[in-house]
């Protein structure tokens, strides 16, 4: 428990993924492979059972403590994190646990379903005892079902990928399939023996950048392809040994999610790796991203989302062919052989990004103007020779993006944040007018300056006008332009519209809240590019 | 009966004697609980205070102030009123204010801490009928370990970075926090240097007998000469800025009570959070404020309506909260120890 400790700890401690990289590179090296096996298990996200709920453990905690609950509700607030609430007032004055993690796992939390509230109680209270405040912390954590690390699983891949010696994306292939936290497990998911030749290892996908300078500055434009951006889940489509494997850029296999896509795909000769973009598409539209949402969220598909969102795999480039690398080719060559490969495909599953026609950067700037119109987020500007790079290298490929919708909306609520910002109120609810009424019309928490975020948080300590849980209602005084993606109509929102990305763009001290935007006028824009789609 | 201390719009007021207690705004005669800023005001026509702290406070607020040192304990006569200064344990020159007037005694904590500090006297817990205590820790959740624990993992951090060749850089407040970790850190294991904030306290603290390890002024060439060797001291308003970029490989510290709190170390960004804090943490607050045998009790800082709740729940004590402008939870939201701690 002390290694594992004080990696959670290390992770806590830092954002930059080279010391988080370390830190549990480092953990796993050193610790035994039932140990390693657990850790990994935990990091994927992967949950034990909820044995004990929370106000059962906030009950003992207050007893252990002699201490009035309504003080301990007091920390909590202060706190913002029951399990971290309860390790800090429980009495222990003992300086840890040397049991390792699958030791502990095994003896104090498995345990744990199958015992009886008193004997429960024992063995937790006999816990709070052994550990230390950060021990005892991550147990709360663990046995409430609530355990979260601060490392992506894309950083555990790769770390655990270092440790073995194999490629990250095969480690992720293996991750993906069936094992349990034990050590023959864990040896065999890092096994280096039979890596070399994993059918399933996407390659890197090269990222545009925005295009901030003048469009005049790339030059000569008949050195350039236009594409639409595109506003689905950009994806690998790959088909080896007679497999296919549909890869997110968030390096997620979602082959489940698009059943009928990886179905299409088999007819692929073997050897090829397609880069696109996954679309929820109709008639040879996009639908909303909305509707598209909702077949990712499913692991399995049920046959009538199946028909109510049909899906399309949209390709713009091709890396592999045959199995050869093609990514040093130039744009328009790549292009070519895209044409060859994906022309007998049903349009309405398996299609090409055709390039639009611009004679003038003119042409491509209404382009940009009309992508609302389209459904689609903007524009891609590819350089003709240009070869598909890795990463976010800038030059070569650019998305040139229409600009975002914004309303005025007063603060009605706030909450305090998660990790980091969990001291501060720093989660806002936002509403518009209706007549004298303000009616909620989006959460947003992204956008302001610590600055920023610091004065709106003593705002909101000294004007709260009522609390709700963890929420506290505010005087509606200060004033955000919210800027937004996309807006669709919604019926589990009490102003029938929900917004997509919204954020703060602007804090508009200059306007009284009066001047906000109304519902109306919100109704209004909804009507407008409902229209257009 | 009146209260013989209380809350007016400029500070703590005693009416009879005609002083102030730590007041926020300029007045005529001041009594000073200590010199961190939210309680030391420049501006009043006359200080008194505690001997050790006189040069604090001209150090703080000017040469050419009026004011007057006082022994612990020594008895002062204001306009009929006995006022003495006792121990307060916060840092050096803090005391309590011990206010007597016709068999009636209040006491006024100022900050303070019950456990032992190589740079002041200990706490002494004064008997009286009302006492304003601070209450900047004032929730369970607060509860120190011994310092020799903290000291321990201090030295153990400082020694580690020197083995992997970082700087080691301790974030501390500027005044009282800064000197109490110069005294207790294993200054063996190697060179100590200060931000300028902190070398400035450094002749009044060695003039008043505290003892000092050796200190340097850090400039980035003699600190990155010592190849990760050296522990720099600085204060909170350092951490983030250019100067630190200048140190090459460090490692970073923060030294708080805030420390407790995981949200409050992420959101200082720093490798480390060490829990030492120069205030009394629960369990300080309660030992202090029942050892004075009050009857009444106002408090300031922090929590002080937990506390209050708390007091007037479990132990029949007639408590409340006196708003003041010390250090209040509204201030201190950022988890600013800067302002906190003072
Ligand atoms: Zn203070
Ligand atoms: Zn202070």
């Amino acid at each position: 428990m002390r290694a594992f400790t004080e990696l959670y700890m290390r992770l806590d401690a830092t954002t930059k993924r080279t010391e988080k990289l370390t830190a549990l590179e480092s953990y796993f090296r050193s610790v035994a492979a039932e140990d390693a096996a657990w850790a990994l298990y935990l990091f994927s996200g992967r949950r034990l059972i909820r044995a004990i709920s929370r106000r059962r453990l906030r009950s003992w905690a207050a007893e252990a403590a002699s201490l009035p609950g309504w003080l301990i509700d007091e920390c909590y607030d202060n706190v913002g994190d029951l399990s971290e609430t309860l390790s800090l007032i429980v009495p222990s004055d003992s300086e840890g646990c040397d049991a390792s993690l699958s030791q502990v796992i095994a003896e104090r939390i498995k345990p744990l379903p199958q015992l009886d509230e008193g004997e429960q109680r024992k063995l937790v209270m006999q816990t709070w005892r052994d550990f230390n405040a950060p021990q005892r912390f991550l147990f709360h954590k663990l046995i409430s079902g609530s355990f979260r690390v601060g490392a992506a699983e894309k950083t555990v891949c790769q770390a655990l990928a270092n440790v073995a010696g194999i490629d990250a994306a095969v480690m992720a292939h293996r991750l993906m399939g069936k094992w349990e936290p034990t050590a023959a497990d864990f040896e065999r998911l890092c096994d280096q023996a039979s890596a070399a030749n994993d059918p399933s290892q996407p390659y890197p996908f090269y990222l545009a950048s925005p295009l901030e300078a003048e469009l005049e500055s790339l030059g000569d434009i008949a050195d350039w392809q236009v594409e639409w951006k595109w506003d689905g889940i950009r994806a690998q489509m790959i088909k080896r040994d007679g497999e296919v494997f549909l890869w997110s850029r968030g390096e997620e296999m979602i082959n489940e999610q698009f059943p009928e896509l990886v179905a299409a795909a088999k007819r692929l000769p073997d050897g090829t790796v397609l880069d696109g973009e996954v679309l929820a598409w109709e008639d040879g539209r996009p639908l909303p991203f909305h509707m598209l949402q909702r077949r990712l969220n499913r692991k399995r598909v049920e046959m009538m989302l199946f028909q109510d969102v049909p899906v399309v795999f949209m390709a713009y480039d091709v890396m592999e062919v045959e199995g050869a690398d093609l990514r040093a080719y130039p744009q328009d060559k790549r292009r070519a052989r895209l044409m060859q490969l994906t022309s007998e495909f049903d349009a309405n599953l398996m299609t090409v990004s055709e390039p639009i026609d611009c004679e003038s950067w003119g042409d491509v700037a209404s382009c940009k103007q009309q992508a609302a119109r389209n459904g689609t987020e903007g524009v891609m500007i590819k350089r003709r020779d240009s070869a598909y790079e890795v990463g976010r290298k800038k030059g070569n490929w650019w998305k040139f993006k229409r600009d975002p919708y914004t309303i005025d909306a007063v603060m009605t609520a706030a909450q305090r944040g998660h990790g980091k910002r969990a001291t501060l109120y720093t989660d806002y609810t936002f509403g518009v007018w209706h007549g004298d009424e303000l009616v909620t019309i989006a959460k947003a928490y992204s956008g302001l300056t610590g600055d920023e975020i610091r004065e709106v948080d003593r705002f909101v300590r000294r004007h709260s006008t009522d609390r709700k849980g963890p929420v506290r209602l505010v005087k509606p005084e200060l004033v955000f332009e919210l800027a937004f993606e996309g807006i669709q109509p919604s019926e589990r929102h009490k102003a029938g519209v929900a917004l997509r990305f919204p954020r703060m763009a602007r804090w508009r001290k200059d306007k009284p809240a009066k001047e906000a935007d109304t519902l109306e006028s919100v109704q209004a824009l909804l009507a407008q590019v409902e229209a257009r789609q | 009966m009146a209260d013989l201390i209380e809350q007016r719009d400029k500070g703590l007021y005693c009416a009879v004697g005609d002083f102030w207690i730590d007041p926020w705004e300029p007045v005529e005669h001041a009594v000073i609980t200590h010199a961190h800023s939210d309680h030391a005001k420049a501006g009043h026509r006359r200080y008194l205070t505690m001997a050790d702290g006189v040069e604090l406070l001209r150090l703080r607020l000017g040469s050419d102030i009026t004011v007057r040192g006082a022994a612990y304990g020594e008895g002062i006569d204001i306009n009929g009123v006995q006022v003495s200064l006792h121990p307060a344990g916060h840092m050096l020159g803090s005391a309590q204010v011990r206010v007597e007037h016709k068999g009636q005694v209040a006491g006024v904590s100022g900050d303070y801490k019950v456990r032992p500090d190589p740079t002041c006297p200990t706490f002494e817990p004064v008997p009286c009928n009302l006492f304003i205590s601070e209450a900047t820790f004032a929730l369970p959740i607060y509860r120190w370990a011994d310092s020799s624990e903290v000291f321990a993992e201090i030295n153990a951090w400082w020694r580690g970075n020197q083995a992997v060749g970082k700087t080691s850089v301790l974030f501390t407040y500027a005044l009282g926090k800064a000197q109490r970790v110069l005294a207790e850190i294993d200054n063996s294991i190697g060179p100590i240097f200060a931000h300028g904030a902190l070398m400035r306290y450094e002749a009044a603290y060695t003039a008043a007998g505290v003892r000092q390890p050796p200190l340097t002024y850090c400039e980035a060439s003699a600190v990155r000469a010592q190849n990760g060797a050296a522990l720099v001291m600085a204060p909170p308003s350092a951490l983030g800025t250019p100067w630190m970029r200048k140190l090459g490989k460090v490692s970073t510290a923060f030294a708080s009570g805030w420390m407790t709190v995981r949200g409050r170390r992420r959101q200082r960004g720093v490798d480390r959070g060490f829990i030492l804090s120069d205030h009394a943490d629960w369990n300080g607050l309660i030992e202090a404020i029942t050892a004075t045998g009050a009857e009444k009790v106002l408090l300031t800082h922090g929590y002080s309506a937990a506390l209050a709740r708390w007091l007037r729940e479990m132990k029949g004590i007639d408590a409340a909260t006196l708003v003041t402008r010390y250090g209040d939870e509204d201030d201190d939201a950022d988890g600013s120890p800067e302002r906190a701690a003072s």
